[in-house]
């Protein structure tokens, strides 16, 4: 870990306009596809477009992001896909709300 | 080492039943989690919280834990339990499984009576760490940049405190210094994924990632709106009225920018693509505000007296019926 000290770190950034494959998201996640699945069906995520094929799924890279909270909230309070999904739901609104808050002050 | 006062930490009385504990518990857990929490300090008191629940939700820790509550003020600060303090109590290992939090983040205390693992401290439990493998945590931390750095990139420096485990195999807070790279065109609230810079993983298994959250200073004189920048910009009345050609100051350097004539207080001029760079280009608001020199000179009375006569059909408030 001495190296780091030196070395300049460059990361990706996750953003909206890159996309990630369904297989790449699972794997990123760790998840089973079945398990993403039921996040598509429950709308944590969202394919950019819906395809016919599974394997054509495209998603924005803060996915991942939103399907890790989605499962840490699971975890640590118990609740189930829907909770989570009305939890990120609501948290979203929060920070829009936090943001037109400061843009106007 | 510090003693914890569990019942304190959820706030129940030390005779609470087992329900209690878990209300308790989960309303805590919910006011803490860190992906739901504003609190500054949510992270290390959902830890506590989650560590004090590990104890209390199980009888047989709960009773040795209140055993040792009985006489812990002896030892005052430099808490010691008794070498026997446990004596008489079965602990069975397995109850931990499926735990909210992972026991490498407990406290030390915690680890002292319970051992890493959260199961029994002697024997059985330990073994089962053979052959166990998982991929390394992910870790989040903030980094706070100013906006001139997202339209030209920066390198930053960043300190990073994380338990990682050590040579004994007791977790350990490990400080570290990594230099970021905070690439062109990063806008508040994006993560920058590090890969395998989180936790290390166990038995081989790859070491986590590190999420960068970044956070904007707050700018004196932008305004940040995703992609986008704004400018309040004061003009002068004569300069509303007629219109100029001004220098306007944008992140990436002063630029000149024409004024239409007869603008108002409040109009947004865009100058297009010149906000926070990247494939998709933000734009640059500036939005006017007309503002009057504090103190008028007799001339400059005299001229808008001229004015007032000049304009005496002109009534701005025409829409509101007055």
């Amino acid at each position: 870990m001495g190296e780091d000290k030196m070395k300049l770190l460059t990361g990706v950034v996750v953003s909206d306009y890159e996309s990630i494959s369904f297989t790449e998201l699972c794997h990123c996640c760790m998840l089973t596809q079945e398990q993403v699945l039921t996040m598509v069906e429950h709308g944590i995520i969202e394919p950019m477009e819906f395809q016919v094929t599974r394997s054509h799924w495209q998603f924005t890279s803060d996915s991942m992001l939103r399907i890790q909270t989605a499962v840490r909230l699971q975890r640590d309070l118990g609740v189930n896909m829907a909770g989570a999904a009305l939890a990120l739901e609501l948290l979203d609104e929060i920070k829009t709300l936090r943001r037109l808050k400061d843009a106007r002050q | 080492m510090e003693y914890k006062d569990y019942y304190q930490i959820l706030g129940v009385d030390k005779d609470a039943t087992q329900d209690e504990i878990k209300r308790a518990y989960r309303k805590l857990a919910r006011k803490y989690h860190p992906d739901v929490s504003s609190e500054s300090d949510a992270e290390e008191r959902f830890k506590e919280v989650g560590e004090a629940y590990e104890v209390l939700k199980n009888v047989e820790k709960r009773a040795a834990y209140d055993q040792l509550g009985a006489n812990w003020k002896n030892g005052q600060n430099g808490f010691q339990p008794p070498p026997d303090w446990d004596a008489g109590f079965e602990f069975h290992s397995g109850d931990y499984a499926g735990s909210a939090s992972s026991a490498a983040d407990f406290s030390e205390f915690f680890e002292t009576l319970f051992g890493q693992d959260g199961g029994v401290r002697y024997g059985a439990g330990s073994s089962d760490h053979a052959g166990y493998q998982a991929r390394g945590e992910d870790s989040h931390a903030k980094v706070l940049i100013d906006l001139e750095d997202a339209y030209q990139g920066a390198s930053r420096s960043l300190s990073l405190r994380a338990t990682v485990l050590g040579k004994d195999g007791r977790p350990q807070l490990k400080e570290r210094t990594l230099n970021i790279k905070i690439p062109k065109g990063v806008r508040q609230g994006q993560h920058i994924r590090l890969q395998g810079q989180g936790g290390s993983g166990m038995g081989g298994s790859p070491d986590g990632d590190l999420y960068l959250e970044i956070e904007f200073n707050s700018h004196s004189i932008y305004k940040v709106e995703g992609r986008d920048i704004t400018l309040e910009l004061p003009i002068s009345p004569w300069e509303a009225a007629l219109g100029n050609k001004l220098h306007i100051p944008t992140p990436a350097g002063k630029v000149d920018m024409k004024i239409p004539a007869g603008v108002s207080s409040g109009k947004r001029l865009r100058l297009k693509g010149r906000g926070i760079p990247g494939k998709t280009p933000g734009d640059f608001y500036v939005t006017l505000e007309i503002v009057l020199p504090e103190y008028l000179s007799e001339k400059e009375k005299t001229l808008y007296e001229a004015l007032k006569l000049e304009t005496q059909n002109v009534n701005p408030r025409s829409k509101l019926g007055v």
